[in-house]
Parts: C-alpha cells; sequence; structure tokens
C-alpha cells in the first residue's frame, strides 16, 4: 500500500488566536510613562534644640489661601509672576554666606533687603487645608523651575563647552547620568553636584492650621 | 502556441496569509515587554495635575498611593475624597503601616531608595495631602513623588 503524506494542519485560525492574545494583552496593560516632581520630606525631629533664626530678609513666603490665591512676601500676586519673583529673590546675592563668601555668580539686584546669598535663601510655602491640589502642585511647579532656570544658567555657564550641541546644558547632564545609572560617572555626578551646591534647593512647606 | 498558455486561467492567485500569524505575534510580544499589568483598579476618580519640570519615576522603588473623590460606581464611600493603597481604601492611620509593608517587600538594597509616588486627584484639597505627608514622615519614608501629567513647558 501506498504511504499517505499526511495531511497539512489549517494555519489559517493562528492569526485569530494570536489577535485574540494581542488584544487582551493591549487592555489589560499600560504603557509605564509616569513622571512627576520629586521632593523630599524633612525628618521629624524631637530634639528640644532650638531651631536657627532665619532672617526675614532671607525668607520668600508664599501663602495660598482657600481661594487658590497667592501671598507672595505679603502682596497678592498671580501664578504667572511667581517664577520669576522667586528666580529675583534667589538670585540676589545681596550679602554674604555663612562662610563669608559673597555670591560672585549671582546676576541678581544685590538688594540689601533682598536674600544675602542663595546657600541662605528659604523658600517657604503654606497652604490652607481647603487649598485645591492643583493650585499647589502647580505652585510647586514654578518654584521647582525657578531653580532649575538658576541651575540651567550656571550649567551653561560652567560646562557649556562639554556639551556644544545640547539645548539645555543642566538637563543634558541630567539625563547622560540616568543613562549611565549602572556605570556611575564620578565626574559627572561632582559637576551635577557643584551646580546643585551654587543653588541649593530650601523649600519648606509649613503645616496648613487647622481650621 | 498552445503549448505556452496551458493551465493559465484568468484568476488572481489568492494572497498567501500564512506569515500574518508572525505579524502579529510580533506584534505580540512587543506589546508584552513594553507594557505592564495593571496591578490595581482604581475605586477613585484620579485625574492628575499637570508639571513641565517632572522627572522620570523608577518604577522598582515605588509604593504608590491614590486619593481623590470616590468615583460614580463607588459612591457608598461617600462623597469626600478618600485614599486608596493597593486595592482597599483605607484611612489617614493606616498609611504608615501600609507604606512599610510595601518598602519591606522591596528587594533589600533598595529600600533605603523607596519612593512614595502620590498620585491625587487635582480636585482634592491639599489638606489631605498634608496629611499623607504627616504620616509618611512618621514612617520615615521620606522621598516622595508627586506624580504629575508632563507639558510642554511655557
Amino acid at each position: 500500500m501506498a504511504k499517505r503524506a499526511a495531511p497539512e494542519v489549517n494555519a489559517g485560525s493562528m492569526a485569530d488566536i494570536a489577535f485574540l492574545l494581542l488584544i487582551f494583552f493591549l487592555v489589560t496593560t499600560t504603557i509605564e510613562k509616569d513622571k512627576g516632581l520629586l521632593r523630599s520630606l524633612p525628618p521629624i525631629d524631637d530634639s528640644e534644640v532650638e531651631p536657627p533664626i532665619i532672617k526675614q530678609k532671607n525668607l520668600f513666603t508664599v501663602l495660598i489661601n482657600r481661594r487658590n490665591q497667592l501671598l507672595v512676601e505679603d502682596e497678592q500676586m498671580e501664578l504667572k509672576d511667581l517664577r520669576q519673583a522667586a528666580i529675583e529673590f534667589l538670585d540676589n546675592g545681596g550679602s554674604t554666606n555663612a562662610a563669608g563668601e559673597t555670591c560672585d555668580y549671582c546676576k541678581g539686584k544685590r538688594d540689601p533687603s533682598s536674600s544675602d546669598h542663595p546657600d541662605k535663601a528659604i523658600i517657604s510655602m503654606k497652604h490652607d487645608r481647603e487649598t485645591s491640589y492643583e493650585q499647589y502642585m502647580d505652585v510647586q511647579n514654578e518654584l521647582v523651575a525657578a531653580y532649575n532656570f538658576l541651575r540651567e544658567r550656571e550649567a551653561e555657564r560652567l560646562y557649556r563647552r562639554y556639551y556644544p550641541g545640547a539645548d539645555n546644558v543642566y538637563k543634558a547632564m541630567l539625563a547622560e547620568k540616568e543613562k549611565n545609572q549602572f556605570t556611575p560617572d564620578t565626574i559627572l555626578n561632582g559637576r551635577i553636584e557643584n551646580i546643585k551646591k551654587l543653588f541649593p534647593m530650601k523649600l519648606s512647606e509649613a503645616e496648613p492650621d487647622d481650621s | 502556441m498552445s503549448k505556452f498558455k496551458k493551465g493559465k486561467s484568468g484568476d488572481l492567485p489568492a494572497i498567501s496569509t500564512a506569515s500574518l500569524p508572525d505579524i502579529v505575534f510580533m506584534l505580540l510580544f512587543f506589546f508584552m515587554v513594553a507594557t505592564v499589568m495593571r496591578d490595581s483598579s482604581l475605586m477613585i476618580e484620579n485625574v492628575l495635575p499637570s508639571a513641565d519640570q517632572v522627572e522620570k519615576l523608577k518604577k522598582d522603588r515605588t509604593a504608590f498611593i491614590y486619593a481623590g473623590k470616590p468615583s460614580s460606581s463607588f459612591s457608598q464611600l461617600g462623597t469626600e475624597p478618600v485614599i486608596q493603597f493597593n486595592d482597599a481604601i483605607i484611612s489617614v492611620e493606616e498609611v504608615q503601616a501600609s507604606v512599610l509593608a510595601a518598602q519591606a517587600e522591596l528587594v533589600e538594597e533598595l529600600q533605603p531608595k523607596f519612593v512614595v509616588g502620590l498620585k491625587v486627584d487635582k480636585n482634592t484639597h491639599a489638606g489631605l495631602v498634608s496629611d499623607i505627608k504627616q504620616e509618611l514622615r512618621q514612617a520615615n519614608t521620606l522621598k516622595v513623588m508627586y506624580i504629575a501629567n508632563a507639558r510642554a513647558e511655557q
């Protein structure tokens, strides 16, 4: 008897099965895309040490009330003006820091009634319990933007030569750090630390009052 | 002459679909690799605020806390904003224990770098957020990330 060839398996429905699986994965999964503002909370301090006295001129107060209005340095302000006001405050450099150094990289007005040195300048933010989270985030965003603007400026001044093609030097540095996270580059990390030290982020948040 | 015309009918040959499964499998594997499983279903409204100074979040060291008003299908929870952690609604007092449990589940070398991602609805009042932050301070998990939608810089 002649041996018959085995009949071919019909693969026509294979595509349907694969499509079914594909659609299942499309529905049950999300593409990773979380981004946000990274902040550090202050640790709880139980010690009885007196907090250091901060001069009023080194403090930039931002209050947000329950109607989402801003009160900056005792004056009402629109959100769009906040970034510039914060930059002017941080960049003022009116006097010296704790080590007695003047701020030679500041380009501000050197107004003696505003902050002494970026080392000393503190932004203090306080909000009401009824403030909306959206407004709170917008204000945080503007204040972080002020720091990023100044750090970008310093990165431009100090390290432009290493990144001739980049639009934003500081961003390019951070992106490179991110890319090399498994093989840390000490020189690059040192440069980033250096820039962060020029404008240390001192953003304090006060507890809202119970009302 | 007829020799050459033999066997030629006027019909077009059918397009072979034999490679279609391969193409679809390729797509399937792409999506399997590029995406993650949705890990918890939300019981609250969660429209994130937007910000332009955002940084990327490293997912391997993060636990998420959600907050917002209960969504319409969970209206038995009331109308006041609540906190959701994983799949359960928790009270403010439970935040500390939940976060510490999440931290303990991480790989040991990532535990000191633990970050709490706050996914808070933009219509929530900020008082709830500061309650959560106060709890996080007590749990000594001090790195927080306010998750936001990225928008273009003005």
